[in-house]
């Protein structure tokens, strides 16, 4: 099998096997990055020379047999992450030539473990899309084809690099971040596992923010096994980050596998919404089936806000863009659009670095926070999101996983949608809701649908109970066998 | 008598309130592990939190939680065990993140009282609002560079206390009165310096006028003004202002203004058109603050003798003038010295000492009680010479004097000045014996009934003993002969 | 609620963001799109609900009163677009 084929867990054993070097396994990737990125666009920056240091040394470790859990695997990072001394762009011009001189927490875990970076995946601009199309960077084309048609597809979004370039064999696996929905739904339209961790159990330090209450870090792979092993590296308590969460880790690849006898698996009747595809309503109801042979009890619930989570959704996340983009000023970093006085030189700044997505959500967050709105808006956003994790706490009082679709539809083309925001906004429908929860949430791949293009189920678990999420989705996984591959991909393009 | 000042229509009364910003002492920052330190090169006291670098996150200082809850209760105030903290939205050159972090909507401290004393002893008592945390900004230099203004971050980020009064204050007096007994207060518990020339506190004044009996008239605020003085000019510049408004039949605008001390007068802040609106809402990246009551209890027992306290102790304890106590309890390291100096000996002495011969010393040397030429030790040790009849008062003065300039021990000074005093009866006796017998005309006019004199032979018989005879024994001696 | 193009002005300038005159019409019909789907949530009743705060997994941690930063001025002015010596710069402030 080629080396860009591999799964993680694969490659490691391989590794320490002395099958073939880091060096070897790092080249593939970034040659197949080489061939393969003009196209996809799914990194903003590679770092080939440096992954190739990384990877001697990396040969070097596992030659003294000291390998960590990801020595010598190749990693893609969305570029949200702060990396030291490689640039960091969000996908927005503010930032395109922003060189971090700190590492996030993130990022840092994963090169304590070994991990190779090859370079920083593309994503919509600020993480604000949900198809990566508004990257300053150009959008990123989905790996995938419908049967018999040559259009681009989009990747999903926010993190459309990473899911684009784990699906075609850029990296092994690769971070992403949440807010809405921008792990499991490109995760959901490129055939990948996405996993977004409970709020609070990935640092948020050197992530670039943009809905604070609401982002999470996530690993993005080709199974379910890999999810855990860069999560194992990425979750952990942080004194950094003021909202993460100081409880243990537990041995996450312990939980693939598991049994799932006597499991309750809850069924949402909101999710059956309208404009649910008929293929993804099949997929669904094959999940079911699947779930019940392996042993779990599949339960009715109802989350009734469920339908309010995108309104909310839309307000509480503008709103603290809003402020959280205020720092990007021409001042201290990022570009500066000159100015005669202060304020000609913000506004020139911020209208030339910002695209039309993430001024309109700045723009949108402004109005809800500002006086006379703060109330009609904001505080009642929070409060409805209360009631929407109240319907969380409640059916996790009947049942201990939930599972649903993860998009209503499968990946659409390029232009293909209106150019109406709240039509495009629609995609997050079912990926909302626990973000505005903060409950843990896992999207997986389960077969193809009428064209051809991969479809995800997601599960929604309890706070902190991750382990759930990959017992129950590695089951999933089996059952469904899911083994296609995109046209586009570094073995077939060989 | 209220004060008040008289327009065309009459008399018009002033209505004040204050909101001081304090800086709080701590070693770094408020959200940031950068030194909070006065000074230091530009931009070296920051970090990349300070500097609102992306992704980068606030971690609470605990000290600076601890120091707003001791100013809490030290002015008498509720503690809100659960507050929060607010982002405040605006743009500005030396605000790195575009937002300061402030508590808005759930302040740490909640209603308190300061009382302050006026000249004429007067007592009154001013409400506190509340008391919050927030960050400072950085700074802005503007005659650097023709085209620029540079932007130094040292203090972006340092933490603030802001303690707002409730309008209760009517007169410039008041706000004087006012903002001297918060800086006391605020010494007292090491919370801040106090220090309104390096700008570690300073005051934004809303004030309004009113005829008697009026409801509040619309305020203006005049902001960061940075000394006492200027606060109180302000006051009755601005009030001055707005009666004329008022009176030419004109409006007063709710408007920030500043105060120009050099032309005293107040101008209004080009108030741009869009007012501001400053989008508070929760910091998201910062949870709800819970402090347990616990804590705050043990912050108390850890608390120093207030001063109201302190100068109601001293009126009981040491029998003083309740004016002396406020004097001596101005500070706590003259309270302090006061103390030591009082311990065991006349303490109503030692009191006229200290805020007498004491503080005129410290004013003539330039000299503060931290670093007086005279240590409370030897202060006390010259008293226990006059108690024991060592040395008489006038005496005293002399040793004082040496003391301040040789640094010597009173007792040294006077074992070799020979100052001791003479008790001896004989000695006495005949210094009396042979002032009489030289004075035989002023001693007939006295027997003729001229009392006034009894002072001459006690100065003449001091003089000729060198001023060093225990004066009572002299008056004895006299009166006998006389 | 509904924006007119007076609003869209101002809260362009609240969030400097500079915008043509001939942007306005554009961003009121999207913004107000926005605005009136999301006025869905009136049917929601809030009534006695307090609204969220942080995600009620934890309170505030609070770190030592200890020097642990600073002094990094080269990575702080690292990224500066137009720096002067030890200072960022900013077209002149008049006050």
């Amino acid at each position: 099998m080629s080396l860009t084929e591999l799964t993680i867990a694969d490659a490691a054993s391989g590794l320490r096997a002395r099958k073939f070097s880091a060096v070897e396994l790092v080249r593939a990737h970034t040659d197949a990055i080489a061939a393969l990125n003009p196209r996809l666009n799914a990194y903003i920056t590679t770092t080939a020379d440096e992954a190739l240091k990384a990877a001697q040394q990396a040969d070097d470790v596992l030659a003294k047999g000291e390998a960590r859990a990801l020595t010598g695997i190749p990693l893609g990072i969305k570029d949200l992450f702060c990396t030291n001394g490689v640039r960091t762009t969000a996908a927005s011009n503010i930032l395109k030539n922003f060189v971090p001189p700190y590492e996030s927490t993130v990022t840092a875990n994963l090169l304590r473990d070994g991990a190779v970076f090859v370079g920083k995946t593309n994503l919509d601009e600020f993480a604000m899309g949900s198809a990566n199309i508004t990257s300053a960077f150009g959008p990123v084309e989905n790996p995938w084809k419908r049967n018999g048609d040559e259009a681009a597809l989009v990747p999903g979004g926010s993190s459309g690099g990473s899911a684009a370039a784990v699906a075609a064999g850029l990296a092994m696996g690769a971070t992403g971040t949440d807010t809405g929905g921008s792990i499991r739904q490109p995760a959901a339209y490129c055939g990948i596992v996405g996993l977004k961790p409970t709020y609070g159990r990935c640092s948020r330090f050197g992530t670039i923010a943009y809905a604070s209450s609401l982002d999470q870090a996530g690993p993005m792979a080709r199974s379910v096994r890999d999810c855990a092993i860069m999560l194992q590296s990425m979750a952990g308590f942080d004194e950094r980050d003021s909202t993460s969460v100081n409880c243990d880790v537990p041995d996450y690849s312990a939980a693939i596998g598991r049994s799932l006898k006597g499991l309750k698996v809850g069924i949402p009747a909101e999710y059956r919404a309208e404009g649910l595809s008929a293929e993804i309503a099949a997929a669904w109801q094959q999940g079911i089936e699947w779930l019940k042979a392996a042993g779990c009890e599949i339960v009715d619930v109802s989350l009734p806000h469920t339908k309010y989570g995108l309104a909310t959704y839309y307000i509480v996340a503008p709103a603290e863009c809003s402020s959280n983009l205020a720092r990007y000023d021409g001042l201290r970093f990022g570009e500066r659009v000159p100015g005669d006085t202060l304020d000609a030189m913000y506004e020139a700044t911020r209208r030339a670095g910002f695209g039309p997505e993430v001024r309109r959500r700045i723009m949108m967050g402004t109005y809800v926070l500002s006086a006379g709105y703060y109330d009609a808006y904001y505080l009642k956003a929070q409060k409805v999101r209360t009631l929407i994790r109240r319907d969380f706490t409640e059916a996790f009082g009947k049942v201990d996983v939930l599972l649903t679709p993860t998009a209503p539809t499968p990946a659409f083309a390029q232009g293909e949608q209106s150019d109406d925001p709240v039509q495009m906004y629609l995609n997050d429908i079912f990926t909302v809701p626990a973000s505005m929860a903060g409950m843990p949430a896992m999207s997986v791949p389960v077969g193809l649908g009428a064209t051809g293009l991969p479809l995800g189920l997601q599960l929604i678990g309890r706070p902190f109970d991750e382990e759930t999420l990959l017992a129950t989705g590695s089951a999933l996984e089996s059952a469904a066998g899911f083994t296609h591959r995109p046209a586009i991909r570094a073995e077939a393009a060989k | 008598m209220t004060y008040t000042i008289e327009g065309k229509t009459g008399a018009w009364e002033i209505v004040v309130g204050l909101e001081v910003h304090a800086q709080i002492i701590s070693h770094s920052k408020l959200f940031s592990g950068a030194s909070a330190s006065y000074g230091g090169e530009p931009n070296t006291h920051v970090s990349l939190v300070d500097a609102g670098f992306p992704g980068m996150l606030p971690v609470l200082n605990q000290e600076c939680v601890a120091q707003a809850i001791r100013t809490g209760l030290g002015l008498r105030a509720r503690i809100n065990l659960e507050s929060r903290f607010d982002r405040k939205n605006y743009f500005y050159a030396d605000l790195p993140t575009g937002y300061q972090i402030s508590q808005f909507t759930h302040p740490i401290v909640g209603e308190g009282t300061v009382e302050i004393e006026l000249g004429d002893g007067t007592v009154r008592h001013i409400g506190i609002t509340r008391l919050h945390m927030e960050q400072d900004a950085g700074k802005s230099m503007h005659d650097q560079d023709p085209a620029r203004s540079f932007i130094d971050l040292n203090r972006a980020g340092v933490a603030l206390m802001e303690i707002v009064s409730e309008p209760d204050i009517r007169c410039p007096e008041e706000a004087g009165a006012y903002l001297r007994k918060l800086r006391q207060i605020l010494r007292y518990l090491g919370t801040c310096d106090g220090n309104m020339e390096e700008g570690s506190m300073r005051a934004d004044v809303n004030v309004s006028v009113r005829k008697a009996g009026e409801p509040f008239r619309t305020r203006c605020e005049i902001k960061n003004v940075n000394s006492i003085r200027y606060v109180m000019h302000s006051i009755e510049v601005e009030a001055t202002r707005q009666i004329e408004v008022w009176e030419d039949g004109g409006e007063v605008d709710q408007e920030t203004r500043l105060f120009d001390p050099s032309r005293n007068e107040t101008r209004s802040l080009r108030s741009k058109e869009d007012a501001h609106d400053y989008r508070y809402f929760p910091d998201p990246d910062l949870l709800p603050l819970v402090v347990e009551q616990e804590w705050v209890d043990a912050l108390e027992r850890g608390l120093p003798e207030l001063p109201d306290d302190k100068r109601d102790r001293f009126v009981k304890e040491y029998g003083i003038p309740r004016y002396d106590a406020s004097v001596l309890v101005a500070e706590q390291a003259i309270a302090d010295y006061y103390e030591e100096v009082a311990k065991g000996r006349d303490a109503r002495l030692a009191a006229n000492w200290v805020t007498g011969d004491l503080f005129g010393a410290l004013n003539r040397t330039g000299r503060t009680i931290t670093d007086s030429p005279i240590s409370a030790a030897a202060l006390g040790g010259m008293l226990d010479l006059v108690s024991d009849k060592t040395i008489n008062g006038k005496i005293a003065k002399e040793v004082f004097e040496d003391m301040l300039e040789t640094g010597d021990s009173a007792a040294a000074i006077v074992e070799r000045k020979g100052l001791k005093q003479v008790t001896d009866t004989g000695a006495i006796d005949a210094a009396v014996a042979d002032v009489m017998a030289r004075n035989a005309d002023k001693v007939e006019e006295y027997r003729g009934g001229k009392d006034r004199l009894f002072g001459f032979f006690v100065g003449q018989v001091m003089k000729a003993m060198a001023g060093k005879a225990n004066p009572a024994m002299v008056n004895e001696a006299l009166k006998k002969v006389l | 609620m509904s924006l007119d193009p007076a609003t869209v002005r101002r809260i362009a300038r609240l969030a400097r963001i500079g915008i043509d005159e001939s942007d306005v019409p554009a961003l009121q019909g999207e913004l107000n799109g926005i605005l009136g789907w999301v006025e869905q949530l009136n049917e929601v009743d809030v009534e006695g609900v307090p609204p969220m705060v942080g995600t009620g997994h934890a309170a505030l941690r609070t770190r030592p009163d200890v020097v642990t930063d600073g002094n990094c001025r080269d990575a702080v002015l690292s990224n500066a677009p137009d720096g002067v010596g030890p200072f960022y710069t900013v077209p002149k402030v008049v006050e």
